[in-house]
């Protein structure tokens, strides 16, 4: 059965929320600092924190359409 | 996939000593731990105790230590917590970032052998060619009324010699075990046994509750931490050999930049999840 279909949608459709994610707790973080500049160090930790987990989910999907494709 | 292209979600085995298969990434992920021991091994060589200002080698491996020391003290802010921490996490940070990039050489993916390989292949009537890249044997279904005949046919496997260590899901969930398995360590040494009150909590419904998430998202960080290395680093080798299969020459460039970048990244973030998970399962509760 041909799955390039389903691949592309999964991969496409998939992007949506991790983007979003990551551009929210981009802009909260960058605000963060923006409002409290000594604060600078602890906020960009959190905030690339937050960012690896948010992009993990994008991750765990380019997985599986990896794993669609190749095996 | 058309032929030529060789893409292959799981580490082939070079060879096998005794019944234990050796795979391409271990051999890859050893050449990178050699690499680290002889540099280790250097520096202790060429220490010397007797000045006061510390010039070449020494210099770097103190530059390195005290990077890593700074950089770990910054989120405990203890410093006797940060010199308990940093050989795990030193290591986790040097071995990742070494064998990603690894990946970015030229030699590393592309240059193989052909091994033989036996698989037993049904077809109906002609000589069932299977493409290059498959792993697994392919089956055709039984169109007619002919009987089908098992064939053992021998065709010969592109196997890279080389393939980055993190590109194989098997270091990536030793890596993340290794992770997890020390942060239950770290809570025990520093809290007791107190610290498995923070997965059995029977204080109230609501704690109960959150102790059971506790406990389950420990195993979801082992999933999240392989994946998410796995998924990098592979996607990362996927990408420059499709680039580099359509477009030889040029536009491969910004994705090696690309690449060194993410490799840089994935560890440093690896590193941070670790130390963050450290200081948060270390933390002495109200």
């Amino acid at each position: 059965m041909n799955t390039d279909l389903a691949i592309a949608i999964l991969m496409g459709v998939g992007a949506i929320g991790p983007g979003l994610a990551i551009g929210l707790i981009g802009s909260s973080g960058l605000q963060a600092i923006g409002r409290n500049p000594e604060a600078a160090g602890k906020v960009q930790t959190s905030m690339i924190l937050s960012i690896a987990f948010a992009e993990a989910i994008a991750i765990y999907l380019l997985v599986v359409a990896l794993i669609l494709k190749f095996v | 996939m058309s032929a030529g292209l060789h893409i292959s979600l799981n580490a082939e085995t070079l060879f096998h000593l005794g019944s234990l298969p050796i795979s391409n990434s271990m051999f890859t992920s050893t050449i990178a731990s050699l690499l680290i021991l002889s540099f280790g091994f250097l520096v202790k060589i060429s220490l010397d105790q007797k000045t006061i200002r510390p010039t070449g080698l020494q210099n770097l491996a103190e530059w390195i230590v005290e990077s890593f020391l700074n950089f770990i003290n910054s989120v405990t802010g203890d410093l006797k917590k940060s010199q308990i921490f940093l050989p795990s996490l030193a290591t986790f940070f040097i071995f990742i970032v070494l064998n990603n990039w690894l990946g970015l050489l030229p030699i590393v993916g592309s240059v193989g052998l052909k091994i033989p390989q036996e698989s037993k292949v049904e077809s109906i009537q002609q000589l069932e060619t299977t493409p290059i890249d498959s792993a697994h044997e392919v089956a055709e279904p039984v169109k007619h009324e002919k009987e089908t005949f098992v064939k053992e046919e021998k065709h010969e496997k592109f196997v890279p010699v080389f393939r980055p260590g993190t590109a194989d899901l098997n270091t990536t969930i030793a890596l993340a075990l290794t992770s997890v398995f020390l942060i239950q360590f770290f809570g025990f040494k520093f809290l007791k046994l107190s610290y498995l009150n923070k997965f059995f909590n029977f204080s109230s419904p609501v704690n109960f509750y959150v102790g059971i998430l506790e406990l389950i998202s420990e195993f979801a960080k082992i999933i999240s931490f392989a994946f998410r290395l796995f998924g990098n680093i592979f996607a990362g080798e996927v990408l420059l050999v499709v680039i580099t299969y359509l477009t030889k020459v040029l536009m491969p460039i910004p994705f090696y930049g690309l690449e060194i970048f993410v490799g840089f990244i994935q560890a440093l973030v690896f590193t941070m999840l670790s130390l963050v998970f450290y200081n948060m399962a270390t933390a002495k509760s109200h």
